[in-house]
């Protein structure tokens, strides 16, 4: 750090720290807890009468249960579909957009900029939007999770900025050997940026997994729910779930299968949490500052 | 794909628009679907908003439905105690907001950025910044969980013979439960901004205001917070254009068990009386009318800080 300060005094050095370990402590807790909890055996959470913060020994049962054909296991395939397929247009689009947004010499460039920056200033009020969606019959289909949401201007600007920044002498070299915009845009500008696409794809996709509310007003049949909803109902809300919604005949206590709905929400997040954060600040600052 | 072998001239501003259109025509194909989705579900549905001036019947459609003229907008001004209930809920929660949620990262970013060693600093954000990749309903499971009834805080108060708290579903507290709810999920988010801030601050001028004597709590007060101004003012400006909206998920989620009276907001007032209840042209017209304040917001309070000499959202 080139930063100099007057070094802080001891007793200000062990606060600062005891703080932020507190603040650390009550974010990783809950999830301690719901992990530790899914895998509890039934008498602990008996005893504890609900959280349990340290396991006596690892059952499987909850998470066997979960997968064994019934509300869950159908929630979850339909919501790694939206995810996966969503993110997969959403970048893909918004990629194609951005690209021709970022060409300095594309005729239609500042009328098209501008119906994406203005679309930025304000959001389509929920009850035309719920309308529109209905006209073009997407109402109770899987797809009203997916198409409504697929661009997010924020995230072309972000994407047409890094584009920009590209250095345009590989581009009109490429352009004098003869090479379309096509193959510009997938040999040359893709593989260019591919930091960016990943973070990009990667806020896309945990939009896709987090949508809760756009499920509840675009899906009537429950058979349809992604698993946000029925995390809502079965542990929010705290509806029973029976051996008919799971498709199983032994059910392991009721917290334990509703931390274990909690920890499949979670634990997709988890994993790509370490590649978003590796370029976020970075995807976020771009943005900001360019935007 | 198919391209004709001749070079270009750079006399582009020449050729007429419809020929610049058909060479430019793979361009314009990449930017068609999305520009295509923006338009149709981004701008089209302003064109919906007329049905805030129709007697809106779903099954007649916008085209036959009934004109009703500013009908719908009468609970604006009429003393609706319903509407008054949702727009005082949703004033009360934004000035909570504003006095709770939105200083907490910046005091955060201050801390994180005092912190000498880079390496617990990284560590603290990792896991700061991660509840805001939660879903709404994950964090209010968690919540559940951790403060509920038969939850982890009250299980270890009965553990120890202490008396139990009544946190979730208790409508009195339910404001305090949303405040603190919106600064777990995104306080940490929330710094990064700040923390950006902070690093282009020059250290120069840390030196020159430790020569002249000035301590840490002094260099804070001259050095680090009018380094801070432009970015508190901007983000500032974005949330009161959003006073008009506090949380929909969030309290969508966790409205059942408190009952209406603390819980309803404008955004859910749109939502149980539109798509639940069927009046649609009345909904529409809140909803129209909250968009606009929102965006009148946003303009006057851009205004403002131009009269300050900052920068604000756009400049001129």
């Amino acid at each position: 750090m080139s930063r100099r300060r007057d070094a802080p005094s001891w007793p200000m050095r062990a606060f600062k720290g005891l703080v932020l370990l507190v603040f650390c402590a009550l974010v990783v807790l809950p999830f301690v807890g719901v992990v530790s909890t899914s895998v509890a055996p039934d008498r602990q959470i008996n005893e504890a009468g609900g959280l349990v913060l340290l396991p006596d020994s690892v059952h499987l049962d909850a998470y066997r249960s979960l997968f064994a054909g019934g509300v869950v296991t159908r929630a979850l395939g339909i919501s790694v579909f939206v995810t996966v397929v969503g993110t997969f247009a959403s970048l893909t689009v918004s990629a194609l957009l951005a690209y021709a947004l970022s060409r300095p010499h594309f005729s239609a460039r500042r009328p098209l900029l501008l119906v994406v920056l203005f679309s930025m200033l304000f959001s389509p009020g929920m009850i035309p939007l719920y309308l529109v969606v209905k006209q073009v019959g997407l109402l109770d289909s899987v797809w009203a999770l997916i198409v409504p949401t697929m661009v997010s201007g924020f995230n072309v600007i972000v994407l047409r900025s890094f584009f920009a920044g590209l250095p345009g002498e590989i581009i009109e070299s490429a352009r004098i050997d003869g090479a379309g915009e096509l193959r510009i845009f997938g040999s040359i500008v893709l593989p260019l940026s591919r930091a960016v696409l990943s973070v990009i794809g990667l806020f896309y996709a945990v939009g896709y997994w987090n949508a809760f509310f756009n499920a509840m007003l675009y899906l009537n049949d429950s058979t349809a729910w992604p698993l946000q909803l029925v995390l809502r109902t079965y542990v929010v809300n705290d509806t029973q779930l029976g051996s008919a919604d799971l498709g199983t005949e032994q059910l392991p206590p009721q917290a334990a299968i509703q931390m274990a709905i909690l920890v499949v929400s979670i634990v997709p997040i988890l994993l790509v949490y370490p590649f978003l954060q590796r370029h976020f600040t970075k995807g976020v600052l771009t943005g900001a500052v360019k935007g | 794909m198919l391209r004709a072998p001749t070079r270009r001239t750079p006399g582009r501003q020449r050729a007429g628009l419809l020929r610049r259109l058909v060479r430019d025509r793979v361009l314009l194909l990449f930017a068609v679907p999305g520009i295509a989705l923006i338009l149709g579900f981004q701008y089209l549905p302003l064109l919906g908003n007329v049905i805030a001036f129709e007697d809106f019947q779903p099954f007649l459609g916008i085209r036959d439905s009934a004109w009703s003229g500013l009908a719908n907008f009468a609970v604006l001004v009429n003393g609706d105690p319903a509407f008054l209930r949702a727009l005082t809920n949703t004033l009360v929660l934004t000035l909570l907001q504003a006095v709770f949620v939105f200083p907490a990262p910046i005091l955060l970013a201050l801390l994180l950025n005092s912190l000498f060693s880079e390496r617990i600093k990284r560590i603290a954000q990792s896991i700061l910044y991660l509840p805001h990749f939660m879903s709404w309903v994950i964090v209010v499971a968690l919540f559940q969980q951790m403060l509920g009834g038969s939850g982890l805080l009250n299980n270890v108060l009965r553990a120890h013979n202490l008396a139990t708290l009544d946190i979730i579903g208790n409508s009195d507290l339910f404001r305090v439960l949303l405040t603190s709810q919106v600064i777990w999920k995104d306080t940490g988010w929330a710094t990064i901004l700040f923390l950006a801030a902070l690093s282009t601050i020059d250290s120069q001028l840390y030196e020159a205001a430790s020569v002249d004597g000035a301590g840490r709590w002094r260099q804070l007060w001259h050095v680090t917070l009018p380094g801070l101004r432009g970015v508190i003012i901007l983000l500032f400006i974005l949330r009161l254009g959003d006073s008009l909206t506090v949380g929909f998920e969030q309290i969508i989620l966790q409205q059942q068990a408190v009952g209406r009276d603390v819980s309803e907001v404008l955004d859910t007032y749109v939502y149980n009386n539109g798509v639940v209840a069927g009046q649609w042209g009345v909904a529409a017209a809140v909803g129209l009318v909250k968009g606009l304040v929102g965006v009148a917001l946003v303009l006057a309070a851009n205004k403002v800080a131009h009269i300050f000499g900052e920068e604000g959202v756009y400049s001129r």
